[in-house]
């Protein structure tokens, strides 16, 4: 066991990925001899052999593109968007390309790409670096989408990414990057179990990424209330853990979802659904969502009152308790 | 001396020409010798060899067109036309040389022991592809234009790292060249001096918009631009695109970093069976273009060069048992069965998917019991 900060826990991750298995590269924009723009590649091009770490043109496009026909050649491509907003360049080769391929070859084509994402607000950026996209891939069959929220997490998930033999989108919880916390020497979950961090009697919040350390924050708050407030961070976006979700809600009878993203057509949309489908009879009041208001991230100065906070988090367990 | 003092005399740069080069042939469209044609001399068997291939692929347009009218395909895309680009260009690469095709390369798959059936099976709405590229070393055809131009980039840099001497080969269109992804694959390429060979097929039109309206400057004029060694060839003369093919690709092997030959051809269907080119291109052009027919020029050039009657007439057969296998194959492609296709889009089990399959699956059931 050791402790680590997420960043770091993820640049260890990659490294022992690398020296696990010699097909597994990493690219993208300053991610060679910078270590990229958060230093999460730090040190990986000085320690791995040429051709392993590679700084590419800065061109998104390209570096999904190319990743696609290095997997195609057996590699096992970690690509790294330099920022949330900057991935619609390669949008296509994401959604069109690397997750259509296996089903267009008919199944035979196997595409084990990763691509890295540090995603959300919260860190005073200027526009198109405090963004939260999951929902357009979540939508789009093919991918995997995954969230880490700490360090153990970002440690063992980013391997768990790597190994798997289909695309994943990893999103990393940009704010989060300087935490720290243990992080212990096996996994103790797979790479799409969402984690009862606490649980509730009178209420779950549903959260990934960034918004985890919130949801507890909010649930800590309403325990000295006297309120039993559980917490499950999804980690896995696509596919969803319904089971763990449906349990969660089953017993506690009320779910809040909080993340960054506006909640209009969002992952909270679907797990309100889905939980409203399998736990009609067990629940006591419509599932609620918590998230960003439906326009595009806002300047920094007012960012603090656009992102779920631990207030509307609290307020909107109000509402589910006054059902 | 005075300095000028005009300020065009200080800031004009360079442009790129906007004429371009002079397209290289062997064969003229009358089928004689051009003069480099007389110099470096033209083997007659490799011409009977590419005139067969390019005889076999014109066969397989016709009946698959045929099919399609008949309603036994959904859409064809012919290659009719661009058989000598095709042909020229395949038949020169090694056959361990990866090709990432686009969606109308049939003469080249061919050549690559593609089946028929195989070709044909997207088509009939029975698949989203007909092969594994593995075998062939054809990659599946990419209908989103230009995205395999940087699939072929990736692959090519995996060669790189293993210091293999192979060339990627890529086929676009003139379309496809106003596309991002394509002018990031030319850029990448050449900046890792990459082994890769962009072939463009230049057919004047993509669908209704013609190469006047896609660019300024010719696309070997562009692609020299970006650092790539850039080749122009008269993609109906298949002895000069076979050629070209040869010397670019020795080039690449040898370490010279990425080519484009852009061949000029031109498309005598239209962009497929769904389209009508009468209401975008005259008559007048298309019957130029007919004197052009890369297979008429080879026809003319073989009987000249004393090919005789026994190889057309055996050809000729050969195209014939063909063209029954086409038709025959072609009907007897099934249709696919959405209950399969669960299993093909994961590689690793998936939750969402595995419900679904189910539901599906007890939908049918039901649907079953109520008949």
């Amino acid at each position: 066991m050791t402790t680590m900060t997420v960043g770091a826990a993820i640049n260890a991750g990659l490294r022992k990925a690398m020296e696990d298995d010699d097909k597994v590269l990493v690219m993208g924009e300053d991610v060679g001899v910078l270590g990229g723009v958060f230093r999460v590649t730090d040190g990986l091009q000085k320690d791995f052999a040429e051709g392993r770490v590679v700084d590419t043109p800065l061109a998104e496009s390209g570096i999904v593109g190319t990743a696609i026909g290095l997997a195609l050649r057996g590699y096992r491509p970690v690509c790294e968007i330099q920022f949330d907003g900057f991935v619609y360049p390669a949008f296509d080769q994401i959604v069109s390309q690397l997750a259509k391929m296996r089903a267009r070859s008919g199944g035979r084509l196997a595409l084990p790409v990763v691509i890295r994402i540090p995603v959300g607000g919260g860190i005073g950026a200027v526009e198109h670096h405090s963004e939260s996209n999951e929902a357009y891939f979540a939508h789009t069959a093919g991918l995997r989408v995954v969230s880490c929220s700490n360090p153990d997490d970002a440690f063992h998930m980013i391997q768990q990414a790597i190994n798997s033999d289909d695309p994943v989108i990893f999103y990393e919880p940009k704010r989060r990057y300087w935490e720290k916390g243990e992080v212990l020497t096996s996994p103790t979950r797979g790479l799409h179990d969402a984690a009862v961090l606490r649980s509730g009697t009178d209420c779950t919040l549903v959260a990934h990424g960034p918004t985890v350390k919130t949801a507890l924050a909010a649930a800590a708050a309403a325990e000295e209330d006297g309120f039993s407030v559980g917490v499950v961070d999804l980690r896995s976006i696509s596919p969803l853990d319904t089971e763990t979700l449906r349990n969660e809600a089953t017993s506690s009878g009320r779910v809040v979802i909080v993340h960054e993203a506006s909640t209009f057509v969002s992952i909270g949309s679907e797990i309100a659904a889905s939980i409203s489908e399998s736990c009609f009879y067990d629940l006591q009041a419509p599932v609620l969502r918590v998230g960003a208001y439906n326009m595009p991230y806002p300047p920094a100065s007012v960012e603090d009152d656009f992102l779920p906070d631990v207030d509307r988090v609290l307020a909107a367990v109000d509402r589910s308790l006054s059902y | 001396m005075t300095a000028p003092t005009r300020l065009d005399a200080y800031v004009d740069g360079p442009r790129a020409d906007s004429e371009g080069r002079p397209m290289f042939q062997l064969i003229a469209p009358d089928g004689t010798l051009t003069n480099a044609g007389e110099q470096l001399g033209v083997s007659v068997e490799l011409a009977q060899e590419l005139y067969s291939d390019m005889v076999l692929a014109r066969r397989l347009d016709q009946e698959a067109l045929s099919l399609q009218r008949q309603g036994e395909l959904s859409l064809w895309l012919m290659s009719w036309g661009q058989e000598a680009a095709q042909v020229g260009s395949i038949r020169a690469l090694r056959p361990s040389d990866m090709v990432f095709p686009s969606y109308r390369e049939h003469a080249a798959a061919l050549c690559r022991g593609i089946s028929p059936a195989d070709l044909m099976r997207q088509w009939k709405g029975s698949s989203h592809s007909g092969w594994d590229p593995k075998g062939p070393r054809f990659h599946i055809y990419s209908l989103v234009l230009g995205t395999q131009t940087l699939h072929a980039t990736g692959y090519a840099s995996g060669a790189v790292m293993e210091r293999t001497d192979e060339v990627v080969a890529t086929y676009f269109g003139d379309g496809a060249a106003s596309q991002g992804d394509v002018n990031e694959a030319f850029n990448w390429a050449a900046a890792g001096s990459l082994p890769v060979l962009f072939f463009c097929q230049n057919n004047q039109w993509a669908i209704s918009t013609p190469t006047t309206i896609q660019m300024r400057t010719p696309l070997h004029v562009r692609a020299a631009g970006f650092g790539l060694d850039a080749y122009h060839v008269d993609g109906n003369d298949v002895m000069a695109v076979h050629a070209v093919t040869t010397l670019a690709t020795e080039r690449i092997r040898d370490g010279g970093g990425p080519a484009l030959i852009e061949a000029q051809t031109y498309r005598f269907g239209g962009h497929s069976s769904s389209d009508d080119p009468k209401r975008y291109r005259s008559d007048d052009e298309v019957a130029g273009w007919e004197l052009r027919d890369p297979l008429r020029r080879m026809e003319t050039f073989l009987r000249g060069a004393n090919a005789g009657d026994e190889f057309f007439d055996a050809l000729a057969q050969e195209a014939d048992t063909f063209a029954a296998t086409v038709r025959e194959q072609c009907k007897g492609l099934a249709g696919a069965d959405l209950g399969d296709l669960f299993d093909r889009v994961y590689v690793d089990a998936h939750p969402v998917l595995d419900e679904e399959r189910l539901a599906h699956a007890h939908h049918l059931t039901t649907l079953g019991s109520e008949n």
